[in-house]
């Protein structure tokens, strides 16, 4: 039982990492554009929805104890308009402009958690953020397993929505853009506005995400969003198979098992004192299976489905 | 307004200098946004430290300071050292990684990942091998002198802001004058055309990496003679080199210095007015200035 409750546990974390990447999928699986800012959009779905629906608290201000859905509908808000200000601003650029505004979004974000205690809690971060199905919490199974329900649910919506979001006309253009701006502009397709309305949606997909991790573990500190986490999200989609939505929910589930196991083999091998010193090593590993992947699998396990028009297909049978 | 902001940003101002300019050279020569840039800084200076205790080890007499500065003659003949294995470190990175994807005709975007990639492992291998402690060249504390105007800077500052000024001039004297420097603007400009000219490019990459690596690796000595070594070091700097290489114009070394040294003074002078604990987000404000008002920065060329 206690297993059981684990699993629910660690399978939660791993969909709302899940949930992480199918947002960057549609930025870069679809649409090619480099967020090396994540761990930032992330935060700022958490921090916005935990200042919602916390208790008032004396120390800060915000606490206006909304239920915890506006929660995440504001988090999304939140990280929608973030990502379309960044893409106004360097999307018209070349691609690597928008990688370092990105890395530079993360940075500062990450200042300000920490740095204006008054909004954020600082250093200490915020505690006693609203936990769905809290009347459990004394049950650890009945808890970890309903919480899962209700992630894995989110995870399903998105899916659903975004699978057809990108075989729609809209989800075409975004590829024809990825593949050949000049031909899609040809087209009449608007690559720039595109570029910004993918952008702006993974931005809020991700900051969904952040509230929906935020609000199962009920606590969130800066330290949560370091870079760190955006890599660990990169080799998620990357293992997985980037442009793919299954591949997204695949490689989450799978670079997080990767990581808990072995997190748990070096507190088992090294000794106590040698132990912040070995987790580095965990980094090196995902940092060279990352670059292995991009030098000698590029599409990751499950590739991306090459989907055209329903009609086009059609037609095909006919002939 | 305290005017040591200037001495302090000056200082700041020649790493962060240095360090752009081998971002803004790969950037415009090899054509992607390098994210291992930083850590370069970083095994720089941990490679020259550990040239430096083997070279203790030999000679016990190269540890013992020159004066007026706080290190010995062990200190510049280990950094030769420490420079030469920083950029064995970087043609090797290229060998097995940016130039095999070169090679296949990969997207820029997918070489900026790898690097990407490549910048957190070699980051956390420095902690495994070295720890997360910070560790210094020298244990010997000098004093500032006063040099007028109310400033005051250690010897070991003005050697290294004068050192700074010699590389850059060197530097900007080779790419502007040099058979090698007109071949790196060339293919800045169009590797295939450079190529079909004769233009060894491959050559043009390695002095690339070389030049690069070089200054990555003083850079890196240099912050940490004057500050500390950590693993991390490289990496904290990295936005600030990206925001100088952008404001100064890729590709332009004198941009990239002069970039470097705005960046410095605006940030030592938001130390003193906004507080310490926001400095790090100074150069990502300039960043989003430049990217609004003028994206090709100060010495850059509008794109075509």
């Amino acid at each position: 039982m206690e297993i059981l409750a684990y699993a629910a546990f660690f399978l939660t974390i791993a969909l709302t990492y899940a949930i992480i990447c199918l947002g960057l999928n549609v930025q870069w699986g679809q649409t090619g554009l480099f967020n090396v800012g994540i761990a930032g959009f992330v935060g700022l779905g958490a921090y916005v929805s935990a200042a919602l629906t916390t208790p008032d608290a004396v120390e800060r201000i915000g606490g206006f104890d909304l239920p915890i859905v506006l929660g995440w509908l504001a988090a999304m808000v939140a990280g929608g308009v973030l990502a379309l200000a960044v893409g106004l601003l360097t999307l018209r650029m070349r691609s690597d402009y928008l990688a370092i505004t990105t890395f530079g979004i993360a940075v500062a974000l990450q200042l300000v958690f920490q740095n204006t205690e008054s909004l954020t809690g600082g250093a200490f971060g915020m505690a006693f953020i609203p936990r769905p199905f809290s009347g459990l919490q004394s049950e650890p199974f009945a808890f970890n397993v309903l919480n899962l329900a209700l992630t894995a649910l989110v995870v399903l919506v998105l899916y659903f929505l975004l699978e057809h979001l990108l075989r729609s006309p809209w989800g075409r253009a975004l590829r024809a853009v990825r593949e050949d701006e000049v031909a899609a502009q040809a087209l009449g397709k608007n690559p720039i506005l595109l570029r910004i309305q993918a952008f702006a949606l993974g931005g809020a997909i991700m900051a969904l995400a952040g509230a929906v991790q935020a609000h199962f573990i009920g606590f969130i500190a800066p330290g949560n969003y370091l870079p760190m986490m955006t890599f660990q999200v990169w080799a998620m989609l990357i293992v997985g198979g980037s442009g793919n939505n299954r591949g997204a929910i695949l490689g989450a589930v799978l670079v997080w098992a990767i990581w808990a196991l072995s997190g748990a083999l070096i507190s088992e091998i090294f000794p106590a004192d040698q132990q912040a010193r070995a987790a580095s090593l965990q980094i090196v590993i995902i940092g060279v299976m990352l670059c292995a992947i991009l030098l000698w699998r590029p599409q990751g396990i499950l590739p991306e489905v090459r989907s055209v028009s329903r009609h086009l297909g059609l037609r095909n049978k006919d002939n | 307004m305290n005017p040591q902001a200037i001495i302090d940003g000056l200082i700041a101002g020649s790493t962060i200098g240095l360090g752009a300019i081998g971002l803004t050279l790969t950037y415009s020569i090899l054509r992607f946004a390098n994210f291992t840039h930083g850590d370069f800084l970083a095994w720089g200076a941990y490679l020259t430290l550990t040239v430096a205790g083997v070279l203790g080890g030999l000679a016990a007499g190269l540890g013992a300071p020159v004066y007026p500065f706080s290190f010995g003659w062990g200190l510049p003949l280990a950094m030769l050292g420490g420079v030469a294995l920083t950029v064995a470190l970087t043609l090797g990175l290229d060998r097995v990684l940016f130039g095999k994807l070169r090679a296949r005709g990969a997207d820029a975007i997918i070489i900026v990942m790898a690097s990407f990639g490549a910048s957190m492992a070699l980051r956390s291998l420095l902690e495994f091998i070295f720890t997360a402690k910070p560790v210094y060249f020298t244990k010997a504390l000098q004093i500032a002198k006063p040099l007028g105007l109310g400033m005051r800077a250690t010897p070991d500052q003005l050697l290294v802001i004068g050192l700074t000024a010699l590389l850059v001039l060197a530097l900007h004297l080779l790419v502007t004058y040099s058979a090698t420097g007109r071949a790196m603007r060339a293919v800045s400009e169009d590797p295939g055309l450079a190529g079909v000219y004769g233009i060894d490019v491959a050559k043009v990459v390695r002095v690339t990496w070389i030049i690069g690596a070089g200054m990555a690796c003083i850079a890196g000595v240099m912050a940490g003679l004057l500050v500390q070594i950590r693993p991390y070091m490289g990496f904290d700097l990295l936005l600030p080199l990206f925001s100088a290489a952008i404001l100064g114009g890729i590709g332009s070394i004198p941009g990239a210095m002069l970039g470097g040294l705005i960046i410095g003074l605006s940030e030592a002078f938001a130390v003193q007015i906004i507080g310490a604990e926001w400095r790090a987000a100074i150069s990502f404000v300039i960043l989003v200035i430049v990217l609004m008002l003028r994206p090709q920065g100060l010495f850059g060329q509008k794109e075509a």
